[in-house]
């Protein structure tokens, strides 16, 4: 008679979940730190950082995901909520920095006094402090992605509109970050990063931890988004997004579910960029550029949208390629990527995970995940 | 005027023009709680458009919209109309086709609507009776599981009528409900409608001249933004300006 | 002694003599004191001959200044060496060339800095009287920026043809005039003057309504000079931001035009439309390349004609191309389409890149193009930006043209608005999509050939115009040429208007903000259809 409510939590679910978080977590550590150098299980201290910023990645690529797979909302501003979680993070490692500088200023960063400024910017108090730090890193790009959300969601601005509305957004907000008067460092940024709560960040131990806190936070986040898309409300933000005036009048507030999904999502996003920033040690304007963040809807598509875990796959594979071709043959890497954004929406709509359930004859289960309209 | 205070609901003067087109033209219409009424009127009769004014898809240019005698409805978004009790079926069916018919009830059912209420909300034993009985009022209980898009035409209509009841509204608009469907499909719905006579306020567009007759409701004749004519199917059938312009000779 | 004493007393006398009998044509006693030893007679001489207005006293100045010139204590005349053969004397006053005399006699007239002012000052006024029209508009200029003699202005001014010299003078005999003239003078100079609203006349006179020393009712008459001129002034201003803007107004619609096609009529997102500009621009490069490689020199200006439709037809068989390799598969789905566009997007700017590298090709504007005037004052409008403002005019007309005139048009906007109606009537959809698309790719690639008289060609162009294009289209209203006209000139001038008082980038980032808040009013920018048509 009627259809029993599957979990989303169910007993497959956290095997699959627990074995992919113990690969991540303990065996990469393991093979780092117990493996002979040079053997096939070892893996070399410099990958670390580097595996830490692809699962950084992922999470951003997740958090576009519950977007723009559920919502049908292809921001392509995702890189500015990335960055000012960035941002906030490097400010807190920029003031940890104290008189190690080349100006030995314990109060001000080198950049501030090279330009000659006599005393910190209003917005940089408080980044001395590591929580503070840390609510700043939600909260900026919460509160962006709300008042944004708000205005465009508000007056019923969607779909391609709404793609050319946040690319704008996060090339305003370069523009901005390049200009020195801002107070961020201009086009060189944030960087030469000494240590975060005290742990020197070149050391072993300190990428080690950074590289597991990366791992965890994808894992939390991947369970926040699936607790939201399994909710009511994700099933009105997939609904808003297939008939979005039904929506309304069956008495649904459109807007309410998109703004919390965009404004969970950016600030996922901010936490990626938090996270990313102390491994690779530089955070500029660079990470604003629209580029990037068209980049991240191709992993997303990749890995196929509306699936949360296609999107953590997307985002590994293609910046796998990326570093892979950067050594390889470098002029080679452009031609690949346009060539995987054309094939990709023209081949493989539902990305890998589309492939690979049609593979295994899935297809017509009772409530395919991968259901993305558009 | 002196109908608006025991009306369901009333309009009154209501004119709205899109790029000095006419698509309503002083149409006033007043309804009863638990009437039945359907609304006839050519392609372009505005027909549609009174259906966005009520639900407040459109803003009307000028007249008056309320809901119960007292709620002003130019005032309010969809939402919270459909909030107060308005419920409304498309022209050609709209259901969520990525989600079951199941979920399509329970997003559809009377509960919690603000945002943070909607993300905690929790499947109940009422609520799921409840969709069992509508499952089995619009005959879908088989269907229950299936994706709304693998439905058909038909059947699609069915759910969004059971998602329009199971939303408790208090006013349904149906705009064309029968478009598209078998003679035994349309018979069928001609005796849901019937069957929620009296309990609810109906308004029925249609152009299917037998299912208006089936329903035996007063019909109203729409004709370039106004009422033309307004009465009983035999009534108005025998009207000649309503056979010049609609139902010719 | 007695030498001495004439030494020393002739130059003084001969001033005096000069100023007693001041007269036009005879500066020869100036000339003579000249090369005396007396500083502040030789200032006096140089200042009497400046006055004078007499250009022979030019070559002698010019040798005092160059330490040229001597004094034969013979008979205390004034000699100078010819600057090209330093052993050929001339005499100043006659102007002849002396021979017979001992070069090693002379004695070297010494000049100090003062009297190198003066002889410079001097100088420029005797310019007000060279022959070369030219160089009298020079010296003009020059005495209406640092003051001159009121005395040589005038007389060059009675003396001036030349109207553009003679306006030159009036103005700076204006300037010296409300410096040097008496109560009447001043008074009418500030009238003279406020009739040239200039940030220099807004100085002069500003200076006199400063000036404690000045009569009151003068400084007054120069306070509402000053609030006249500083009107006109914000209204030149006005009008050079609005040029400016209407300048890049129309390079910003030419970006836009074929866009307005291809998302305003076609709904295609297309992301690559910037390199399609850029394919334009490159196509320039290569036509510019092959008319210095194969033709004569003369016809090298005509090359940017023949780069038009170069330009169109290889950035309208690229889009041909992509529109039917890629996007017609993607119709129904927006977003895709925008990210597979700009995949190729990717591919192509790699693609130039690897055949004519990263660096910034060099492309000539042709004569006709370079080059401007002064159309007021400090402000400079060059060919190069009206040609763009024509031609962007052009491409719109023709594009309306063919929208509402043509066969092709109607068969568009057929297929636009009701696909399978056009299909059912028997227009092939498929070629009417195809050739709409390469259409507007013809048109951006047209616009490239435009864009790179006026900045870098380098694979990285397309990007500079991608999102101000797109927002340009999106603010105008889509699907709506006149709203992208508006929506660009807008634009344009808005940020210019902008510019000198948040700064360029500053500017840019308010615009953009301008534009998402605007977007709360108006989802469907300024020209949006309305109606039941519109909600789809």
């Amino acid at each position: 008679m009627t259809v029993p409510q599957t979990s989303v939590f169910g007993a497959r679910f956290w095997i699959v979940f627990l074995l992919c978080g113990a690969v991540l977590l303990v065996a990469v550590p393991v093979m780092n730190l117990l493996a002979a150098p040079g053997s096939t299980f070892s893996i070399a201290d410099h990958v670390i950082p580097l595996l830490g910023k692809y699962i950084c990645f992922a999470l951003l690529a997740l958090s576009l995901d519950l977007v723009w797979g559920y919502g049908g909302i292809l921001s392509l501003g995702h890189g500015a909520f990335f960055g000012l979680g960035g941002y906030c993070m490097g400010m807190y490692l920029m003031r940890q920095i104290g008189t190690r500088g080349s100006y030995g200023n314990a109060i001000l960063p080198d950049f501030m006094v090279f330009l000659n400024w006599k005393e910190l910017p209003w917005y940089w108090l408080g980044f001395d402090s590591f929580a503070f730090a840390m609510i700043m890193v939600i909260v900026v790009p919460g509160a962006l992605a709300f008042v944004v959300g708000w205005f465009a969601f508000r007056s019923r601005v969607s779909g391609v509109y709404l793609s050319i509305i946040t690319q704008a957004l996060t090339f305003a907000l370069m523009l901005a970050f390049f200009r020195n008067e801002m107070g961020f460092g201009g086009n060189n940024g944030l960087t030469d990063f000494k240590d975060l709560l005290g742990y020197n960040l070149q050391a072993k131990s300190t990428r080690l931890w950074l590289y597991a806190a990366s791992v965890i936070a994808l894992g939390l986040g991947y369970i926040a988004a699936r607790a939201v898309v399994a909710s009511r409300l994700g099933r009105v933000l997939v609904a808003a997004r297939d008939a979005e005036s039904r929506v309304r009048f069956i008495g649904h507030s459109v807007v309410g579910a998109r703004l919390f999904a965009f404004t969970l999502s950016a600030v996922l996003a901010g936490i990626a960029g938090a996270l990313y920033v102390p491994q690779v040690g530089i955070i500029n304007p660079g990470e604003f550029s629209p580029a990037n963040s068209i980049e991240i809807a191709i992993w997303v598509a990749v890995g196929g949208r509306g699936t949360l875990a296609g999107p953590i796959i997307g985002a590994l594979a293609i910046n796998g390629a990326k570093s892979w071709f950067t050594g390889i043959a470098p002029d080679f890497w452009l031609f690949f990527l346009g060539g995987v954004f054309v094939l990709v929406t023209l081949g493989l709509p539902q990305g890998i995970l589309g492939l690979a359930s049609r593979l295994k004859g899935m297809i017509g289960t009772p409530r395919p995940q991968a259901a993305a309209g558009e | 005027m002196s109908a608006r205070p025991t009306s369901q609901l009333y309009l009154d003067g209501v004119s709205v023009s899109f790029d000095g087109f006419k698509a309503l033209n002083n149409l006033s219409l007043v309804m009863d709680p638990g009437e039945l009424r359907t609304i006839i009127g050519p392609n372009g009769a505005g027909k549609t458009t009174m259906m966005d004014i009520i639900t407040g898809k459109t803003r009307p240019d000028t007249g008056e919209v309320y809901f119960a005698g007292t709620v002003d409805l130019t005032k309010l978004d969809e939402t919270a109309i459909a909030n107060l009790g308005i419920g409304r079926k498309f022209q050609k069916p709209t259901v969520f086709e990525h989600l079951t018919v199941f979920e399509n009830l329970e997003l559809a059912a009377a509960g919690p609507r603000l945002t943070f209420r909607v993300l905690w909300a929790r499947m109940t034993g009422e609520l799921r009776d409840r969709i069992d009985q509508m499952l089995d009022f619009v005959g879908l209980s088989h269907r229950a599981g299936w994706l709304a898009g693998a439905l058909s035409h038909g059947q699609k209509q069915w759910l969004e009528i059971g998602m329009l009841l199971i939303q408790e509204s208090q006013i349904l608009l149906l705009d064309e409900p029968v478009a598209g469907m078998t003679d035994a499909e349309t018979e069928k719905t001609a005796e849901l409608i019937l069957s929620l006579k009296g309990k609810r306020t109906i308004v029925v567009v249609e152009h299917d001249m037998v299912f208006v007759r089936a329903l035996g409701a007063k019909v109203t004749v729409l004709h370039e933004g106004s009422v033309l004519a307004e009465g009983s199917i035999d009534h108005v059938s025998a009207d000649p300006r309503v056979i010049d312009v609609y139902l010719g000779r | 002694m007695n030498v001495l004493v004439a030494r020393l007393l002739l130059p003084i006398f001969a001033a005096l003599f000069w100023v007693l009998t001041a007269h036009a044509a005879d500066i020869s006693a100036p000339l003579t004191a000249l090369s005396g030893d007396d500083f502040a007679a030789k200032v006096q001489a140089t200042e009497a001959l400046g006055a004078a207005g007499e250009p022979a006293a030019v070559p002698a100045l010019k040798a005092l200044a160059d330490g040229r010139l001597y004094r034969n204590p013979a008979d205390g005349r004034t000699l100078y060496s010819d600057p090209a053969d330093a052993a050929r004397l001339i005499d100043a006053i006659t102007g002849q060339p002396v021979t017979g005399v001992d070069a090693a006699s002379l004695d070297k007239a010494r000049i100090n800095n003062r009297l190198r002012g003066a002889i410079t000052n001097a100088l420029a006024q005797l310019t007000l009287f060279s022959s070369n029209p030219a160089e009298r508009l020079a010296a003009a200029q020059e005495a209406f920026k640092n003051g001159g003699s009121l005395e040589a202005l005038r007389r060059a001014a009675a003396a001036e043809k030349d109207a553009r010299v003679v306006e030159a003078l009036a103005l700076a005999l204006a300037a010296a005039e409300l410096s040097q003239g008496s109560e009447v003078e001043r008074a009418a100079a500030i009238d003279r003057l406020a009739a040239t609203a200039s940030p220099a006349t807004r100085g002069l006179i500003g200076r006199v309504a400063d000036d404690a020393q000045a009569p009151q009712a003068l400084r007054d008459k120069a306070r509402a000079a000053l609030v006249s001129i500083e009107r006109t002034l914000w209204i030149n201003g006005l009008v050079a931001n609005l040029f400016q803007g209407i300048s890049l107004g129309s390079v910003l619609l030419l970006a836009a035009i074929g866009l307005a096609i291809t998302f305003g009529v076609m709904g295609v997102i297309n992301m690559a439309h910037g390199e399609m500009i850029m394919l334009g621009a490159y196509s320039t490069y290569v036509v510019q390349e092959a008319f210095r490689a194969f033709l004569p020199a003369g016809w090298f200006d005509l090359y940017l004609i023949a780069a038009l439709p170069v330009a169109f037809f290889v950035a309208g068989a690229v889009g041909f191309a992509l529109e039917r390799g890629v996007i017609r598969f993607l119709y129904s789905r927006p977003l895709e389409t925008l990210l597979a566009t700009w995949g190729i997007s990717l591919i192509l700017q790699q693609v130039v890149r690897s055949i004519f590298g990263a660096p910034n090709k060099e492309i000539a504007n042709p004569s006709w193009m370079t080059g401007g005037f002064e159309a007021l004052p400090g402000f400079f409008v060059t060919y190069n930006r009206i040609a763009i403002i024509i031609f962007c005019l052009i491409v719109l007309a023709v594009v309306a043209l063919i929208l509402r005139r043509t066969a092709f048009g109607l068969e568009m906007r057929a297929v636009t608005q009701n696909r399978r109606m056009a299909s059912a009537i028997g227009i092939a959809t498929d070629r009417v999509d195809a050739l709409t698309f390469a259409l507007g790719s013809g048109i951006a690639g047209m616009a490239g050939v435009a864009l790179s008289q006026i900045g870098n060609v380098s694979p990285n162009l397309g990007q500079i115009y991608i999102i101000d294009s797109f927002l340009v289209v999106v603010f105008g209203g889509v699907g709506n040429l006149l709203g992208t006209l508006v929506g660009a000139m807008t634009l344009g001038v808005v940020n210019k208007i902008l510019e000198p008082v948040a700064g360029a980038m500053l500017g840019k980032i308010v615009v953009l903000v301008a534009i998402i808040l605007f977007m709360q009013k108006r989802p469907r920018g300024l020209f949006a259809l309305k109606g039941r048509s519109a909600e789809a």
